[in-house]
Protein backbone atom coordinates (compact mmCIF):
# COMPACT_ATOMS: atom_id res chain seq x y z
CA UNK A 1 0.00 0.00 0.00
CA UNK A 2 1.49 3.44 -1.16
CA UNK A 3 2.42 5.68 1.68
CA UNK A 4 0.51 8.82 2.43
CA UNK A 5 3.42 11.17 2.31
CA UNK A 6 0.76 14.64 2.57
CA UNK A 7 -0.14 13.47 5.80
CA UNK A 8 0.87 15.88 9.04
CA UNK A 9 4.04 14.69 10.73
CA UNK A 10 5.11 16.10 14.00
CA UNK A 11 8.41 16.24 15.14
CA UNK A 12 9.18 16.28 18.57
CA UNK A 13 12.47 17.68 20.54
CA UNK A 14 14.16 20.05 22.63
CA UNK A 15 17.32 20.76 20.57
CA UNK A 16 16.52 23.30 17.76
CA UNK A 17 19.01 21.87 15.68
CA UNK A 18 17.96 18.44 15.57
CA UNK A 19 14.57 19.72 14.60
CA UNK A 20 15.63 21.42 11.81
CA UNK A 21 17.78 18.34 10.68
CA UNK A 22 14.56 15.93 11.15
CA UNK A 23 12.66 17.92 9.24
CA UNK A 24 15.07 18.62 6.25
CA UNK A 25 15.58 14.82 5.99
CA UNK A 26 11.71 14.56 5.93
CA UNK A 27 11.60 16.83 3.32
CA UNK A 28 14.24 14.94 1.17
CA UNK A 29 11.93 12.11 1.21
CA UNK A 30 9.00 14.49 0.20
CA UNK A 31 7.07 14.51 3.65
CA UNK A 32 7.09 18.50 3.28
CA UNK A 33 4.08 18.98 6.45
CA UNK A 34 5.57 18.76 9.17
CA UNK A 35 5.37 20.62 12.38
CA UNK A 36 7.51 20.62 15.88
CA UNK A 37 7.50 21.25 19.41
CA UNK A 38 9.99 21.19 21.78
CA UNK A 39 9.08 18.86 24.33
CA UNK A 40 6.28 16.17 25.58
CA UNK A 41 3.72 18.58 27.02
CA UNK A 42 3.50 20.91 23.43
CA UNK A 43 3.57 18.06 21.52
CA UNK A 44 0.45 16.31 23.09
CA UNK A 45 -1.39 19.81 23.23
CA UNK A 46 -0.72 19.97 19.19
CA UNK A 47 -1.72 16.28 18.84
CA UNK A 48 -4.84 16.76 20.75
CA UNK A 49 -5.73 19.77 18.52
CA UNK A 50 -4.31 18.83 15.35
CA UNK A 51 -4.90 15.56 12.70
CA UNK A 52 -1.58 14.17 12.91
CA UNK A 53 -0.36 10.62 10.91
CA UNK A 54 2.95 9.78 12.56
CA UNK A 55 4.92 11.20 15.81
CA UNK A 56 8.74 11.11 15.43
CA UNK A 57 9.78 12.04 19.28
CA UNK A 58 13.07 12.68 20.97
CA UNK A 59 13.18 10.77 24.60
CA UNK A 60 15.20 12.92 26.68
CA UNK A 61 12.77 16.46 27.23
CA UNK A 62 11.85 18.11 30.24
CA UNK A 63 9.04 18.49 31.43
CA UNK A 64 7.74 15.80 29.77
CA UNK A 65 9.95 13.20 28.23
CA UNK A 66 9.35 11.13 25.34
CA UNK A 67 8.50 7.81 26.98
CA UNK A 68 5.65 10.23 28.99
CA UNK A 69 4.35 11.30 25.91
CA UNK A 70 3.98 8.22 24.54
CA UNK A 71 2.57 7.01 27.13
CA UNK A 72 0.05 9.80 27.15
CA UNK A 73 -0.45 9.31 23.45
CA UNK A 74 -1.12 5.20 24.04
CA UNK A 75 -3.94 6.38 26.74
CA UNK A 76 -5.66 8.97 24.43
CA UNK A 77 -8.90 7.10 22.69
CA UNK A 78 -8.57 8.97 19.87
CA UNK A 79 -4.42 9.01 19.51
CA UNK A 80 -3.55 5.49 20.79
CA UNK A 81 -3.08 3.95 17.33
CA UNK A 82 -0.71 7.08 16.48
CA UNK A 83 2.35 5.81 14.65
CA UNK A 84 4.98 6.79 17.07
CA UNK A 85 8.92 6.30 16.01
CA UNK A 86 11.20 7.35 18.99
CA UNK A 87 14.97 8.94 17.75
CA UNK A 88 17.04 8.77 20.78
CA UNK A 89 20.74 9.18 22.24
CA UNK A 90 19.53 6.14 25.03
CA UNK A 91 20.31 3.05 23.83
CA UNK A 92 20.52 0.87 26.98
CA UNK A 93 18.58 -2.59 26.34
CA UNK A 94 15.96 -1.17 29.48
CA UNK A 95 15.25 1.81 27.33
CA UNK A 96 14.26 0.37 24.30
CA UNK A 97 12.20 -2.20 26.47
CA UNK A 98 10.49 0.13 28.03
CA UNK A 99 9.69 2.07 25.37
CA UNK A 100 8.33 -0.88 23.66
CA UNK A 101 6.29 -1.68 26.48
CA UNK A 102 4.92 1.53 26.34
CA UNK A 103 4.15 0.80 22.85
CA UNK A 104 6.32 2.62 20.63
CA UNK A 105 6.34 1.73 17.25
CA UNK A 106 9.71 2.04 15.98
CA UNK A 107 12.88 3.01 17.72
CA UNK A 108 15.66 4.70 16.18
CA UNK A 109 19.43 5.69 17.75
CA UNK A 110 20.77 8.52 17.44
CA UNK A 111 23.31 9.11 15.16
CA UNK A 112 21.27 7.92 12.45
CA UNK A 113 21.02 8.07 8.87
CA UNK A 114 18.73 8.96 6.48
CA UNK A 115 18.48 5.55 5.50
CA UNK A 116 17.23 4.17 8.59
CA UNK A 117 15.20 7.06 9.22
CA UNK A 118 13.02 6.29 5.87
CA UNK A 119 12.76 2.12 6.30
CA UNK A 120 11.45 3.01 9.75
CA UNK A 121 8.88 5.32 8.88
CA UNK A 122 7.93 3.00 5.86
CA UNK A 123 7.82 0.25 7.68
CA UNK A 124 5.90 2.17 10.68
CA UNK A 125 3.26 3.24 8.12
CA UNK A 126 2.87 0.51 6.45
CA UNK A 127 1.72 -1.46 9.76
CA UNK A 128 -0.26 1.57 10.74
CA UNK B 1 69.42 7.07 86.96
CA UNK B 2 68.43 5.50 82.86
CA UNK B 3 65.91 6.94 80.99
CA UNK B 4 63.07 4.92 81.82
CA UNK B 5 60.53 6.75 79.18
CA UNK B 6 63.33 5.74 76.34
CA UNK B 7 63.49 2.35 77.35
CA UNK B 8 59.68 2.00 77.68
CA UNK B 9 59.01 3.90 74.15
CA UNK B 10 61.44 1.35 72.22
CA UNK B 11 59.23 -0.40 69.58
CA UNK B 12 59.75 -3.85 71.67
CA UNK B 13 57.33 -6.19 73.68
CA UNK B 14 57.11 -5.67 77.37
CA UNK B 15 58.56 -8.91 77.74
CA UNK B 16 62.29 -7.37 76.16
CA UNK B 17 61.74 -4.19 78.13
CA UNK B 18 61.41 -5.61 81.26
CA UNK B 19 64.44 -7.73 80.64
CA UNK B 20 66.55 -4.73 80.09
CA UNK B 21 65.30 -3.55 82.97
CA UNK B 22 66.03 -6.26 85.16
CA UNK B 23 69.60 -6.62 84.15
CA UNK B 24 70.17 -3.13 84.95
CA UNK B 25 68.46 -3.69 88.57
CA UNK B 26 69.45 -7.38 89.35
CA UNK B 27 68.83 -6.49 93.02
CA UNK B 28 65.16 -6.16 92.19
CA UNK B 29 62.53 -8.73 91.94
CA UNK B 30 61.37 -9.42 88.55
CA UNK B 31 57.50 -9.19 90.35
CA UNK B 32 57.96 -6.05 91.49
CA UNK B 33 58.99 -4.34 88.17
CA UNK B 34 55.78 -6.20 86.66
CA UNK B 35 53.61 -4.59 89.47
CA UNK B 36 55.48 -1.89 88.53
CA UNK B 37 54.49 -1.41 85.25
CA UNK B 38 51.16 -2.80 85.46
CA UNK B 39 50.21 0.00 88.01
CA UNK B 40 51.58 2.74 85.72
CA UNK B 41 49.33 1.31 83.11
CA UNK B 42 46.52 0.94 84.86
CA UNK B 43 46.98 4.24 86.18
CA UNK B 44 46.88 5.72 82.73
CA UNK B 45 44.14 3.81 81.26
CA UNK B 46 42.71 1.64 83.72
CA UNK B 47 43.02 -1.74 83.15
CA UNK B 48 44.85 -1.98 79.43
CA UNK B 49 45.73 -5.80 78.19
CA UNK B 50 47.76 -6.68 75.22
CA UNK B 51 44.99 -6.23 72.71
CA UNK B 52 43.69 -2.95 74.13
CA UNK B 53 47.24 -1.51 73.84
CA UNK B 54 47.44 -2.63 70.26
CA UNK B 55 43.92 -0.77 70.03
CA UNK B 56 45.37 2.17 71.19
CA UNK B 57 48.30 2.75 69.03
CA UNK B 58 46.05 1.94 66.17
CA UNK B 59 43.74 4.47 67.09
CA UNK B 60 46.73 6.92 68.18
CA UNK B 61 47.73 5.79 64.11
CA UNK B 62 44.73 6.71 62.70
CA UNK B 63 44.91 9.98 64.20
CA UNK B 64 48.21 10.93 63.18
CA UNK B 65 47.18 10.05 59.26
CA UNK B 66 43.65 11.95 59.75
CA UNK B 67 46.29 15.12 61.04
CA UNK B 68 48.23 14.24 57.54
CA UNK B 69 45.56 14.25 55.54
CA UNK B 70 43.90 17.59 57.33
CA UNK B 71 47.18 19.29 56.89
CA UNK B 72 47.22 17.85 53.20
CA UNK B 73 43.86 19.41 52.19
CA UNK B 74 44.27 22.63 53.81
CA UNK B 75 47.54 23.10 51.09
CA UNK B 76 45.36 21.73 48.16
CA UNK B 77 43.91 25.26 48.18
CA UNK B 78 40.67 23.97 47.69
CA UNK B 79 39.04 27.49 47.28
CA UNK B 80 40.67 27.68 43.67
CA UNK B 81 38.91 24.06 42.91
CA UNK B 82 35.59 24.87 43.65
CA UNK B 83 35.66 28.88 43.00
CA UNK B 84 37.87 28.84 39.83
CA UNK B 85 39.06 25.53 38.18
CA UNK B 86 35.39 23.95 38.09
CA UNK B 87 33.43 27.05 37.23
CA UNK B 88 35.86 27.64 34.51
CA UNK B 89 36.07 24.35 33.05
CA UNK B 90 32.17 24.15 33.21
CA UNK B 91 32.04 27.55 31.19
CA UNK B 92 34.33 26.43 28.49
CA UNK B 93 32.02 23.36 27.98
CA UNK B 94 29.13 25.42 28.02
CA UNK B 95 31.14 27.42 25.17
CA UNK B 96 31.94 24.73 23.20
CA UNK B 97 28.25 23.57 23.09
CA UNK B 98 26.88 27.10 21.80
CA UNK B 99 29.80 27.25 19.29
CA UNK B 100 29.31 24.34 18.00
CA UNK B 101 25.68 24.94 18.18
CA UNK B 102 26.33 28.21 16.05
CA UNK B 103 28.76 26.31 13.24
CA UNK B 104 25.80 23.74 13.09
CA UNK B 105 22.84 26.37 12.18
CA UNK B 106 25.09 27.97 9.75
CA UNK B 107 26.14 24.34 7.96
CA UNK B 108 22.33 23.65 8.11
CA UNK B 109 21.45 27.11 6.76
CA UNK B 110 23.40 26.31 3.97
CA UNK B 111 22.30 23.03 3.22
CA UNK B 112 18.94 24.50 3.00
CA UNK B 113 20.13 26.86 0.00
CA UNK B 114 21.15 23.66 -1.67
CA UNK B 115 18.78 22.12 -0.84
CA UNK B 116 16.89 24.58 -2.46
CA UNK B 117 18.74 25.28 -5.60
CA UNK B 118 19.08 21.25 -6.54
CA UNK B 119 14.74 21.27 -6.31
CA UNK B 120 15.50 23.35 -9.53
CA UNK B 121 17.95 20.85 -11.13
CA UNK B 122 16.71 17.37 -12.75
CA UNK B 123 18.35 14.24 -13.38
CA UNK B 124 21.71 12.96 -11.94
CA UNK B 125 23.02 16.34 -10.67
CA UNK B 126 19.69 16.45 -8.66
CA UNK B 127 20.17 13.11 -7.13
CA UNK B 128 23.89 14.37 -6.45
CA UNK B 129 23.53 16.96 -5.05
CA UNK B 130 20.80 15.86 -2.63
CA UNK B 131 22.62 13.02 -1.78
CA UNK B 132 25.35 15.31 -0.63
CA UNK B 133 22.84 17.52 1.32
CA UNK B 134 21.73 14.18 3.11
CA UNK B 135 25.02 12.92 4.09
CA UNK B 136 25.93 16.45 5.56
CA UNK B 137 22.34 16.57 7.35
CA UNK B 138 22.96 13.34 9.23
CA UNK B 139 26.82 14.46 9.93
CA UNK B 140 24.96 17.35 11.22
CA UNK B 141 23.41 15.25 14.30
CA UNK B 142 26.66 14.85 15.84
CA UNK B 143 25.61 18.48 17.73
CA UNK B 144 23.04 16.42 19.77
CA UNK B 145 25.01 13.92 20.96
CA UNK B 146 28.14 15.97 22.09
CA UNK B 147 25.99 18.40 23.40
CA UNK B 148 24.56 15.40 25.68
CA UNK B 149 27.65 14.01 26.41
CA UNK B 150 29.18 17.31 27.54
CA UNK B 151 26.03 18.28 29.53
CA UNK B 152 27.12 14.57 30.97
CA UNK B 153 30.52 16.09 32.07
CA UNK B 154 29.51 19.22 33.13
CA UNK B 155 26.85 16.97 35.94
CA UNK B 156 29.77 15.14 36.98
CA UNK B 157 32.27 17.79 37.48
CA UNK B 158 29.47 19.97 39.26
CA UNK B 159 29.36 16.88 41.69
CA UNK B 160 32.64 16.49 42.18
CA UNK B 161 32.52 20.41 43.12
CA UNK B 162 29.83 18.69 45.89
CA UNK B 163 32.32 16.77 47.07
CA UNK B 164 35.26 18.87 47.47
CA UNK B 165 32.82 21.43 48.89
CA UNK B 166 31.76 18.78 51.64
CA UNK B 167 35.81 17.85 52.51
CA UNK B 168 36.47 22.15 53.07
CA UNK B 169 33.55 21.99 55.23
CA UNK B 170 34.32 18.51 56.86
CA UNK B 171 38.24 19.56 57.21
CA UNK B 172 38.32 23.44 57.34
CA UNK B 173 39.46 25.54 55.10
CA UNK B 174 43.32 26.51 53.97
CA UNK B 175 45.25 27.98 56.75
CA UNK B 176 45.85 32.30 56.88
CA UNK B 177 48.95 33.29 55.72
CA UNK B 178 49.63 30.79 52.42
CA UNK B 179 52.52 31.27 50.52
CA UNK B 180 51.79 34.04 47.89
CA UNK B 181 51.12 32.59 43.85
CA UNK B 182 54.61 33.23 41.97
CA UNK B 183 54.43 34.78 38.94
CA UNK B 184 53.10 33.56 35.64
CA UNK B 185 55.45 32.01 33.29
CA UNK B 186 54.95 31.91 29.83
CA UNK B 187 53.37 28.62 30.26
CA UNK B 188 51.17 30.05 32.78
CA UNK B 189 49.59 32.92 29.41
CA UNK B 190 49.33 30.15 27.41
CA UNK B 191 45.76 30.09 27.80
CA UNK B 192 44.03 29.48 24.52
CA UNK B 193 40.43 31.18 23.44
CA UNK B 194 38.68 33.25 26.03
CA UNK B 195 35.00 33.09 26.69
CA UNK B 196 33.36 35.83 24.89
CA UNK B 197 32.22 37.45 27.78
CA UNK B 198 36.03 37.52 29.11
CA UNK B 199 37.15 38.02 25.73
CA UNK B 200 38.84 41.73 24.08
CA UNK B 201 38.25 42.56 20.87
CA UNK B 202 41.13 43.98 18.58
CA UNK B 203 39.60 47.59 19.15
CA UNK B 204 40.32 46.35 23.53
CA UNK B 205 43.86 45.28 22.47
CA UNK B 206 44.12 48.60 20.26
CA UNK B 207 43.56 50.85 23.17
CA UNK B 208 45.40 48.64 25.27
CA UNK B 209 48.48 49.03 22.73
CA UNK B 210 48.27 52.25 22.56
CA UNK B 211 48.09 53.00 26.46
CA UNK B 212 52.02 51.53 26.27
CA UNK B 213 52.73 54.54 24.15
Amino acid sequence: MPIDKSMNVLIVDDYKTMLRIIRNLLKQIDFNNVDEAMDGTEALGKLRAGNFGLVISDWNMQPMTGLQLLQEVRADTRLKVMPFIMITAESKTENVVAAKQAGVSNYIVKPFNAETLRDKIEKVLAHA
Amino acid sequence: MPDIQTETSAPRSLDDRLAVIRSRYPELEPGMVVDVVRAVLGSMQGDLNGPQTSLLAEVEDLGRTIAAAKADIAALRVDDITGNHIPIATDELDAIVAHTATATDQILETCETLDEVGSRLRGKAKAQLQNATTRIYEACSFQDITGQRITKVVAALKTIEQKVGLLVHTFGKGQAGEPPLPLPTDADLMNGPQLPANAMDQSDIDRLMASFD
